[in-house]
């Protein structure tokens, strides 16, 4: 069983690379773009028994830093 | 006095930290793998040096920050052990819940490696003793994480309280407020970007942060 950690900066929290991100895109000349945020998405090999609330654990205490990042979980059938 | 500097894979000013607690302590300090559980008995302060502890993997200090060693960092902490982080000691700190914020990537996204104009913004403290309020300081910064970020609230107080320690002079990274140290409630634990132990002999084009640790000593004797 598979399960994704989405890890994001919180709302208002400035993001360096995704400004950079940003920059670089407009340089590309693409158009319409209105803001990027750069995340991180981490996978995890895990035995059916571990819970979603086994899994918010390891976020709140290690995947995640919760003073400047969000994190959002989903399983996936493998 | 005996101290500690804490040693993990990866770290890179380790060696630069004990120098500068022996020069001021007059003791070696002893140098604790990041795997032991225990600090030696009686140690009286401890260092987490700059460097790149696991690669900065994840997060910049956050795999260092969950390693067996800083149980006992943050036990000694609480009991009033006096603590100075640098640069990845900072963000090991802040990654260990023992100060507050995070620190981020630099808003202009370089790495930044210079001497950087210091204001200490509060010489009460055990860690600022030795300076003036106000004072201007010279002091080398080497860092591609220093941007320094809490909520509002967060910095409202820390300011509130004389939490912070020093500032930078002039921008450097992004860091809110132009934070550049941060002082724990308790009054006990440090965590800086710029290297005061880089700063400590007239060879190192400077002196500025010898005073630093001279004042630790000083509060400790």
């Amino acid at each position: 069983m598979k399960a994704r950690v989405y890890v994001t900066l919180k709302k208002g929290v400035l993001d360096p690379q995704g400004k950079a991100i940003h920059h670089a895109l407009e340089g590309l000349g693409f158009e319409g773009v209105n803001d990027v945020r750069a995340g991180k998405m981490i996978e995890l090999d895990v035995a059916e028994s571990v819970s979603d609330a086994k899994i918010e654990e390891m976020c709140r205490k290690l995947l995640a830093n919760t003073v400047i990042e969000n994190f959002r979980i989903e399983r996936v059938a493998a | 006095m005996k101290s500690a500097v804490i040693v993990f894979p990866g770290s890179n000013c380790d060696r630069d930290l004990a120098v500068a607690f022996r020069e001021t302590t007059g003791e070696a300090p002893v140098m604790v793998w990041h795997r032991e559980t225990e600090l030696p008995q009686g140690i009286g302060l401890i260092g987490v040096p700059g460097g790149f502890s696991y690669g900065d993997y994840l997060r910049s200090g956050a795999m260092a920050a969950r390693s067996p060693i800083m149980r006992a960092v943050a036990d000694a902490a609480g009991r009033g052990v006096p603590v100075l982080g640098v640069c990845n000691g900072f963000q090991v700190l802040t990654e260990a819940g023992l100060l507050p914020g995070a620190l981020m990537r630099n808003a202009g996204l370089n790495f930044v490696c210079r001497d950087v104009p210091l204001t200490v913004a509060n010489s009460q403290s055990a860690f600022t003793a030795r300076y003036e309020a106000g004072e201007t300081i010279r002091v080398p910064v080497a860092h591609h994480d220093g941007n320094y970020t809490a909520d509002e609230d967060t910095l409202d107080r820390i300011e509130g309280e004389g939490r912070v320690a020093f500032r930078y002079a002039a921008p450097v990274n992004g860091s809110a407020r132009d934070i550049a140290g941060v002082i724990n409630e308790a009054g006990n634990v440090l965590g800086m970007m710029p290297h005061p132990e880089r700063m400590i002999d007239p060879a190192h084009g400077g002196t500025d942060g010898r005073r630093l640790f001279e004042g630790l000593v000083a509060a400790l004797a």
